[in-house]
């Protein structure tokens, strides 16, 4: 296999690797106001991914770096294109990461009201226009001959584009309410449940509704498959959570998001970014990627470094793998439960 | 076109400023990771509690500013394809791979362990959970030296070839490129830079208690700290930023003639250095001088009688090499950050041995302008860095990559001016929005000063840590 087929499927598994993980941060950001009666519970929301949204969230900067290292072409087109869109995602996750870290500075509750609107915020908006973004790149935009980008801002929200960033935004809110039901317990573990029951059914029609459309109007066989595969997995999901099978139906949500990143990856190769007005203005794999050293380079790098970080992040996970209760927050009523206040 | 939007002078003051701004925190980022792991070690090896007080406390503040490096990198990394398309489909190829690196090497290291320290205290055996922080400082500094040698591409491009039918420079050794001579200077010496800045953080901190006379047992050993930290990185800085000079000297000679505002060439004596120039530094109107005869030629050649370029011999070599344009950054910012920059770092390492020697013996000086003055050591080694950074940036126009690229020839070339325009007024309002709460938030940490020892539990003896954080 060439050199840069390889690191398309790698920039894919990258963004699988953002989206299956920041992807159930944002949701629990977006379901403060669903889930979160309040300060206390609130508090167990965000401390569910307390340890882990850092780390999530860098997948996106090593994704975003490793596009600039195999596809230049690619990443300067997309980012100066999306240019609005970018910064409106920017500002987004700065405002969602430093009200993790500033809520619980201090105790008014208009403080906290401010940085939980920042959060919801925050998390709604980059987990919208990642889809509208992406889905934009699979339609192919107006490219002139130098690959720039010569559209708008506006001629980015057409119906697709935004049929696929509410598929995200849904997609993301049942995937983050679900690990709600898995990393809590008590109350909020069964209100997540039921939440996860009604937004299920909707996440299923957009998403259905957005695969079909991506299938028919850019599939090819694969995608065909890859969808049909991210529709079941999403169902399935869908009757875990119903059952109580808290375990399966966020895997089965993190299969979900991975076969719908690869669908539009699938529909979208051996094209990266597709110039809708003249195919002879598209970015390739060919044409946007770096030379076989640079590849060869950073194959070698991933091919080390990735294991020993899948490894520790994976290990990560493990430390912090307890259930999260209205018990664990200082200050809250409820059972003392001295004995976990221990070190071991 | 209108030409307050003009997408290059824009881009320019964006870029500038969000550099600037993420660059105020990550030296303490970096610094601070290798004070709170010295002071948690000290806990772990000694069991003294007050070493384990300082943890938490300069812990707390280490991780209000932590926060914000984050958010402001994720902006750094989007802007080269943003707002400098062209420049990255230029040096793509090349500058890519050093970026893709820090990312995979070093930020994932880092923001695995920051969270597995913040979250871990009870979770984690007492050296597995020190060596959480340990990681987190390695992390951060094997970050500078990614993205530090990314930028020496830009000061001193190496290991690349020119591709004529693409237009852009590609990569022919990577160990040639992470070992380029400029990064190799730099890096020790922005190292170095950063622990003056972390020691300047505890000295402030520790000085506004000790006036005050509270917290005697925790803050004394830590000003002891913060001072020998401060004179022993101040010298590492000197030394490291005399070999960066050499460096330069060889790759952008014309970036040392503009630091000393040197038109004509000059040999020994003559190549004296400046230390305060009163009138204009253009070599015309010279009202008033203190100069040192041959401190320029040993600074540029490590020799007394050594040649130093000037910038009209400079200017006019690079017509003929690159064709007609002018070559000579802004003067007045080389000649002025280059001053600032030494002359604030020289000034931390004397200030630091007096401190020394004021408080030696455990002697607690009653004047009150010894402990103001001390208090001000944070923001000036941090102004000393951040003028550095400018002259180094500065020192490099026009260039974007010296010698191959133009700053002009970088800018995106689809994003208009208005768009960048808009970007540039909505980060300069949420930063200087985040600046103040940030501001705020440490300035209430370091009142509230350290918590009380911690409670024991009742069998093991252990301390009691937090169990949830947020
Ligand atoms: C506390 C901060 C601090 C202090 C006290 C110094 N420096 Fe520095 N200097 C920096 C912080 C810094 C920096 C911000 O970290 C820079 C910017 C780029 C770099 O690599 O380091 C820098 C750059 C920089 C450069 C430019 C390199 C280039 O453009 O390629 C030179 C020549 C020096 N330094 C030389 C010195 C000398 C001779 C010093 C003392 C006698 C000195 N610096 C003290
Ligand atoms: C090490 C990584 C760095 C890289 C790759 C880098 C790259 C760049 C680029 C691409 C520009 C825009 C073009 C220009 O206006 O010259 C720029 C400008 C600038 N950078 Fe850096 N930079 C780095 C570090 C820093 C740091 C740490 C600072 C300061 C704290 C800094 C300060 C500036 C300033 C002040 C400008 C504006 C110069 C101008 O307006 O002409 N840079 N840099
Ligand atoms: C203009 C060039 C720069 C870019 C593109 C950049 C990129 C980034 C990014 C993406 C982050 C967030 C990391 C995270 O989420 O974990 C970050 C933070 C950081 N950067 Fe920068 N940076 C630049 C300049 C610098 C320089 C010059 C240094 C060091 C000398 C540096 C060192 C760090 C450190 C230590 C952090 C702390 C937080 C962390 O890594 O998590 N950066 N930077």
């Amino acid at each position: 296999m060439d050199l840069n087929v390889l690191w398309f499927w790698i920039i894919a598994a990258m963004f699988i690797g953002y989206f299956v993980l920041d992807g159930f941060d944002f949701g629990v950001g977006m379901s403060l106001p669903f889930l979160g009666r309040d300060d206390t519970d609130r508090r167990v929301l965000i401390n569910t991914i307390g340890p882990i949204w850092d780390l999530n969230e860098t997948w996106v900067i090593v994704a975003g770096a490793s596009l600039f290292a195999a596809f230049p072409e690619w990443y300067a087109t997309l980012f100066s294109g999306f240019y609005l869109a970018l910064l409106l995602i920017l500002l987004a996750l700065i405002a969602r990461g430093v009200s993790f870290e500033y809520r619980h500075q201090r105790s008014h509750p208009r403080w906290k009201n401010w940085f939980d609107g920042m959060i919801v915020v925050g998390s709604a908006v980059p987990a919208l226009l990642w889809g509208v973004a992406f889905a934009n790149v699979v339609q192919g935009v107006p490219l002139d001959a130098g690959h720039n980008y010569t559209g708008t801002l506006f001629d980015l929200l057409n119906p697709y584009a935004l049929l696929g960033g509410f598929t995200t935004l849904l997609l993301f809110f049942t995937h983050g309410v679900v690990f709600v039901s898995l990393k809590t317990e008590g109350d909020i573990r069964q209100r997540a449940r039921r939440l996860a029951v009604r937004s299920g059914i909707l996440t299923i029609v957009v998403a259905a509704a957005f695969l079909a459309w991506t299938v028919l109007a850019y599939g090819t066989t694969a995608s065909a498959v890859l969808a049909s595969a991210a529709a079941l997995t999403l169902i399935v999901s869908f009757v875990a959570n119903l059952r109580g099978a808290e375990g399966w139906a966020f895997a089965l949500m993190a299969a979900t998001i991975a076969l719908a990143v690869l669908t539009l990856f699938a529909s979208l190769f051996p094209d990266v970014m597709p110039a809708s007005n003249d195919p002879a203005n598209s970015l390739t794999i060919e044409n946007a990627s770096s030379t076989p050293y640079t590849l060869q380079v950073m194959s070698w790098t991933a091919l080390i470094a990735m294991p020993v970080i899948l490894l520790y992040q994976g290990w990560s996970y493990w430390v912090f793998r307890k259930r999260i209760g209205r018990a664990h927050i200082e200050g809250a009523q409820g059972p003392e439960r001295v004995d976990e206040h221990a070190t071991t | 076109m209108n030409e307050w939007l003009d997408p290059l002078l824009l881009s320019r003051w964006q870029f500038g400023l969000t550099t600037i701004y993420h660059f105020l925190f990550v030296p303490l980022t970096i610094g601070m990771a290798l004070t709170v792991a010295i002071f948690q070690t000290a806990w772990v090896r000694t069991g003294q509690v007050k070493y384990l007080q300082l943890t938490h406390f300069f812990g707390k503040i280490f991780l209000i500013n932590f926060a914000m490096g984050v958010v402001t990198g994720i902006v750094q990394e989007f802007q080269f394809g943003m707002n400098w398309s062209d420049y990255s489909r230029f040096v793509g190829d090349v500058f890519g791979a050093p970026l893709a690196f820090e990312g995979i090497v070093a930020f994932f290291l880092e923001a695995t362990f920051i969270g597995l320290w913040i979250f871990g205290w009870d979770k984690l055996p007492r050296y597995l959970h020190l060596a959480t922080i340990w990681l987190v400082a390695i992390g951060s500094a094997a970050s500078a030296y990614f993205i530090i040698a990314a930028n020496a591409f830009m000061q001193n491009p190496v290991a690349f070839r020119i591709n004529e039918a693409k237009g852009r420079a590609e990569l022919t050794d990577i160990g040639e490129l992470l070992s380029n001579p400029i990064a190799v200077a730099a890096f020790p010496h922005t190292l170095f830079a950063c622990f003056m800045v972390s020691s300047g953080l505890i000295i402030s901190v520790t000085a506004w208690h000790l006036a005050r006379n509270q917290h005697l047992e925790t803050m004394r050993p830590a000003l002891k700290f913060g001072l020998w930290m401060m004179v022993i990185a101040g010298i590492g800085t000197t030394l490291m930023g005399d070999q960066l000079s050499l460096a330069m000297v060889d790759a952008q000679p014309m970036k040392m003639a503009a630091a000393e505002a040197l038109y004509q060439t000059a040999t020994g004596a003559n190549a004296s250095f400046s230390i305060f120039t009163l009138g204009t530094p253009d070599g015309v109107h010279e009202l008033f001088s203190i100069r040192v005869p041959y401190l320029l030629s040993f600074l540029s050649t490590h020799t007394f009688d050594g040649t130093v370029e000037g910038i009209n011999n400079l200017q006019a070599q690079y017509v003929q090499l690159y064709g007609p344009g002018d070559y000579t950054p802004i003067i007045w910012i080389t000649y002025w950050s280059f001053r600032w920059m030494i002359g604030l770092g020289l000034l931390h390492i004397f200030v630091a041995v007096i401190g020394l020697w004021v408080t030696r013996g455990g002697r607690h000086p009653r004047n009150r302008w010894v402990w103001k003055a001390a208090i001000w050591s944070f923001p000036l080694s941090l102004g000393a860095m951040i003028v550095g950074w400018v002259f180094t940036e500065m020192g490099r126009q026009p260039w974007l990559v010296f010698g191959l690229l133009k700053t002009e020839d970088g800018v995106s070339p689809g994003v208009s001016g208005l768009e960048v325009l808009i970007s540039l007024c909505a980060f300069t309002l949420t930063y200087g929005a985040l600046a103040v709460v940030e501001f705020r938030l440490i300035l209430k940490a370091v009142r509230t000063g350290p918590d009380d020892a911690p409670a024991q539990h009742p069998e093991t003896g252990e301390p009691v840590h937090r169990v949830t954080v947020y």
